[in-house]
């Protein structure tokens, strides 16, 4: 589903965010994404959201290469990729409901269907009966959830988090990696940028690990 | 735009009829076109002062080169009627007889390019004139009677062009006994001269007010894109195409664009009619039937929609100008 080949992230001269990445991720696959900060582990994922495009080598995902994406195509390619931010990303002058529906409303979906889809979204990560409150009236794991229903509000095949857990207790953590698993489990790739190591040796996943722009683990299926 | 909700009424049973609420892809593309557009028309008047104050700015750049353009318009228009009634006068030689210039009258009128000659004698001028200018007691120093009889000619129709009617003067100057022949266009042609260059003018002031209403709804387009900055980038990333996004600021413009010409023609309506007494009465006293002429229904639609053009300009410009300079790239921290 996603596939790095000998990915070269150079920001200028003397700053090389990425050496000749290469890692492959099966469609189902739940995979972490570790490191230092400064390792690249944002700059992966920008490469995945086409935020940013690679110096050298080829980014894959779905079958698309990415590098040679035009840029008109880019809005599409995201539509098929769910992102959680570490601070969600939340708009916060419109309701819960609001937020998770601007996925759909960019893609024009009519209005019954934004309101099926966005209730079954937020049933799935229990947040139901707190459509209609704006998002800074919850809680910091709530808001992580409402992050999380507006990521896969549109179903799509491969989800990226950088540091979903970042600001959140051990206990609300586990709920959320759950709730990561469970998408796993349906068929979505998912790939998780953490650098909460108690978190991720308890879930016993396969590790990307980054440092200093190399990929020194995890590079090959199987861990 | 909210006429698009009004399409045809097959189209919408279809719709309903269909087996998912969503069977149509253009009803559904319609129907959010409207959303977007009244969602855009909410927002402005959720800050009704300050969208009241681009609307009347919008109103006052519009409103005045358009009302000058009526107003010079009207002018043309009276100095066409004006010219239309050219006439020649022929002022003969002292010594000739009124019979003799009786008969050269009816030569005259002879003329294939002359409808009629009318013979002024120069008594009744005379008696004339001591009425009207008041100065009888002068008049009665007088010997002789200064005035000589005088021939006013009005030209066929075909002839009232300048060269017809200049052709025609020669053709009475070189008539025997005709002293002098005076046409007075001159002060009619500098009165076009200067309405020319005054709608010249006109026009310039329009062409430079239109730019600085793009410019105006530019700036506020703008202002509106920083307030949505958050929710910009939140579009781009969840993959709102470029279209996707700047589509509510093109409505915003329109929007502004409509305000601003209803204020344009509620100004002008407004002030044709503050002013239109005065100018009756002048009107009357130079026995002209000059009347303003408002912008009409066809105009008003007109004025209109050349706002809204504009104000849509004026968004286009700003939205693409400060669009791209909201990346994602910046949203994802660490």
């Amino acid at each position: 589903m996603i596939e790095f080949r000998q990915v070269t992230k150079r920001y200028d001269s003397d700053h090389t965010a990425l050496r000749q990445v290469s890692f492959q991720l099966e469609r189902g696959e739940l995979a972490f994404l570790t490191g230092h900060s400064g390792a690249g582990k944002s700059t992966l994922l920008k490469l995945l959201m086409v935020m940013e495009r690679p110096t050298a080598g080829d980014v894959v995902v779905g079958g698309q290469h990415l590098n040679r994406l035009p840029k008109r195509q880019i809005p599409y390619i995201r539509r098929h990729i769910g992102v959680v931010f570490q601070n969600h990303q939340l708009l916060f002058d419109r309701t819960v409901f609001d937020n998770v529906a601007m996925p759909l409303e960019v893609m024009g979906v009519s209005p019954t269907d934004i309101g099926r889809r966005v209730r079954a979204a937020l049933d799935k990560v229990g947040l139901l009966k707190k459509e209609k409150m704006n998002p800074m009236q919850l809680s910091g794991g709530e808001q992580q959830r409402v992050g999380i229903a507006r990521a896969v509000v549109n179903k799509p095949p491969v989800l990226l988090a950088d540091e979903p857990t970042g600001n959140l207790d051990p206990d609300l953590s586990a709920d959320i990696m759950h709730l990561f698993t469970q998408f796993s489990q349906v068929g979505v790739t998912v790939l998780i940028a953490s650098h909460d190591v108690a978190l991720i040796n308890a879930m016993d996943r396969r590790q990307l690990t980054l440092e200093q722009g190399r990929l020194i683990a995890g590079g090959h299926s199987g861990h | 735009m909210a006429t698009d909700s009004r399409q045809s009424p097959e189209n919408r049973r279809g719709a309903r009829q269909g087996r998912s609420p969503s069977a149509s892809p253009v009803r559904r593309y319609l129907d959010y076109q409207r959303r977007v557009a009244v969602d855009a028309a909410r927002r402005l008047w959720r800050t009704p002062v300050a969208t009241a104050m681009t609307w009347t700015v919008m109103g006052i750049a519009l409103a005045l080169p358009v009302a000058l353009l009526l107003l010079l318009g009207s002018v043309q228009g009276v100095s066409a009627g004006w010219e239309d009634s050219a006439r020649i006068t022929a002022y003969l030689e002292m010594h000739v007889p009124v019979e003799q210039a009786q008969s050269l009258a009816d030569d005259i009128e002879a003329d294939g390019r002359v409808t009629s000659v009318v013979v002024i004698n120069r008594e009744q001028a005379l008696a004339d004139f001591r009425e009207s200018s008041g100065l009888q007691d002068v008049l009665g120093f007088l010997e002789d009677n200064p005035l000589p009889h005088t021939f006013l000619i009005t030209p066929e129709e075909g002839a009232r062009s300048a060269e017809g009617v200049a052709s025609l003067v020669t053709f009475v100057e070189g008539m025997e006994d005709i002293e002098r022949v005076q046409v007075d266009l001159g002060w009619l042609q500098r009165l076009n001269a200067i309405t020319d260059i005054l709608t010249r003018s006109a026009w310039a002031l329009a062409v430079l007010l239109a730019a600085a209403v793009v410019l105006v709804i530019g700036n506020t387009v703008r202002l509106a894109i920083e307030n949505r900055r958050d929710e910009i980038l939140v579009a781009k990333l969840v993959g709102g195409t470029d279209a996707f996004v700047r589509r509510p600021f093109l409505y915003t413009g329109t929007w502004f664009g409509l305000g601003g010409g209803l204020v344009a023609w509620l100004l002008i309506q407004l002030t044709f009619w503050w002013i239109s007494g005065p100018i009756e009465r002048l009107a009357g006293l130079y026995n002209s039937e000059f009347s303003l002429n408002g912008p009409g229904v066809e105009g008003a639609l007109v004025l209109i929609v050349v706002a809204m053009v504009l104000g849509w300009l004026g968004a286009w410009l700003a939205v693409k100008r400060h669009m791209d300079d909201i990346e994602s790239g910046d949203i994802a921290g660490g």
